[in-house]
């Protein structure tokens, strides 16, 4: 069973939706005994960093997922949810994540500044084309070209040991991380057609 | 390289998909969920779903509608139409909505866009402008386009973007139904004066309409139209092909 982590944020209808399109049972909850029985958890969210940050910790459900994801049990973080898995994020300010992952979250802005395209509109909304690295099981069913639905303002700026698909937006933006058991999508699977479904439906065979 | 997006509109009354032709005239289309299902599969890369009801019972059987089309389709909706208030953007995003547009709405209530972007997040808001040449001036039309309210549309689209629109849907009044082409004077004056996404509505009517538009202003991010993807005239996958092999970045499934 899969645990949406519903902390107050995101697109949960979506999400649930898209779990029991390729028959996977789903739970949308924010109680730690439901998360800690759940076989698999996806953390999602929508909206500003900050807010995220500071709603995960006033239900605890931030320590919560921590702790899962120390124990071992695969996490998928998506679009927002997958930066909160960071160090921290410079949105606004510099706000702590969980860090389950190594790295920061930065403006979109700043990697089209370096490298010489600070003309083109943000966020990124639309339909990009990903680039895999790795080999990484979430993407066995998917190929490099593959188009999956962005909206983002900030991308996450880590080692390349920890980037397992990227995306070019003038600049190469991360699209996929992944840590062990913690792995994130800046795009949103639930919404990218066969192509999202395939990489939800390797998530529970992993 | 981010793709050019191809997205069907669905004007939706009292559960039926309708379209009409300069805004008068509408004659009944399909099933929403059938033709959602279709255009999914075709590659639409986004749906949008006009609510275009007046009544209660209307309205009802509109979220209905999104609710069944959001559990089996999964690529972005976006739903306008009797979006007047914060609690209406609640209400379509619980049924499984994307993004909300504003068009009469924030013409009553400016202060909506800047409301609805702080609680949901400036990609969520879309701003929608009915927008007709008069005495050479473009100005937006309210009513579904019957009423001018004297605003000069440029101004107002600029405004809406700085309190939080996060893309704007330009339909222009001038080309619609008319299926000549997309109103590419108008377009690339909206596409000069904001940098969010700007997606081109009105007036398609072949392929050849979407190369242009894609061609002549490459700051659009999309193309939208309804009556001449329900009734056949062009396939959405013959569609995405042909611009893919005129250069155009494209999803094609």
């Amino acid at each position: 069973m899969i645990a949406i982590i519903n902390y107050g944020l995101g697109n949960l209808f979506s999400l649930q939706s898209s779990f029991e399109a390729i028959g996977e049972e789903v739970i949308v909850t924010g109680d730690p005994e439901e998360i800690a029985r759940a076989d698999r958890l996806l953390l999602p969210g929508v909206g500003a960093f900050r807010d995220a940050a500071l709603l995960l910790a006033q239900t605890g459900l931030g320590e919560v997922v921590h702790e899962e994801a120390v124990r071992g049990k695969p996490i998928l973080g998506i679009c927002l949810g997958m930066q909160l898995l960071l160090d921290h994020s410079y949105e606004y300010g510099d706000w702590d994540g969980l860090g389950l992952i190594p790295g920061a979250i930065c403006p979109i802005k700043d990697s089209l500044e370096k490298a010489g395209a600070p003309d083109l509109l943000i966020p990124q909304i639309g339909w990009n084309a990903l680039t895999l690295h790795h080999d990484h099981p979430l993407f066995a069913d998917t190929h490099d070209g593959d188009h999956v639905y962005f909206v983002h303002s900030y991308h996450a700026v880590t080692d390349p040991q920890y980037v397992i698909a990227t995306t070019e937006y003038g600049a190469t933006l991360t699209a996929a991380v992944a840590k062990d058991n913690v792995m994130g999508c800046q795009f949103h699977p639930e919404k990218s057609g066969s192509v999202g479904l395939s990489i939800l439906r390797r998530f529970c065979a992993l | 390289m981010i793709t050019k997006r191809i997205i069907p509109c669905l004007d939706v009354r009292d559960g039926r998909v309708v379209k009409g032709v300069n805004f008068e005239g509408i004659r009944d289309v399909s099933s929403p969920v059938d033709l959602a299902r279709y255009y999914s599969e075709a590659g639409a890369d986004e749906l949008v779903f006009y609510d275009i009801t007046a009544s209660a019972e209307g309205r009802r059987l509109f979220t209905d509608i999104l609710t069944r089309v959001a559990h089996e389709i999964f690529i972005p909706l976006s739903v306008g139409g009797g979006i007047n208030t914060v609690d209406d953007f609640d209400r379509v995003l619980k049924c499984g909505a994307d993004k909300v547009s504003v068009n009469s709405g924030a013409i009553k209530n400016p202060a909506l866009v800047t409301e609805a972007a702080l609680k949901y997040g400036d990609q969520c808001v879309v701003l929608s402008a009915d927008i007709k040449r008069v005495d050479g001036m473009f100005m937006v039309f309210a009513k579904g386009g019957r009423e001018n309210t004297g605003m000069e549309a440029i101004s107002w689209i600029k405004r809406c973007v700085e309190n939080g629109a996060g893309e704007v849907v330009v339909n222009s009044i001038d080309t619609d139904g008319v299926k000549e082409g997309f109103d590419l004077e108008m377009l690339q004056a909206v596409c000069d004066a904001v940098d969010v996404p700007v997606i081109a509505s009105g007036g398609a009517g072949c392929i050849g309409d979407f190369t242009t538009l894609f061609k002549r202003i490459p700051k659009v991010s999309a193309g939208l139209a309804a009556s001449i993807f329900h009734f056949g005239e062009v396939a959405i996958s013959d569609l995405k092909k042909e611009l893919a092999a005129e250069g155009i970045p494209m999803r094609v499934l």
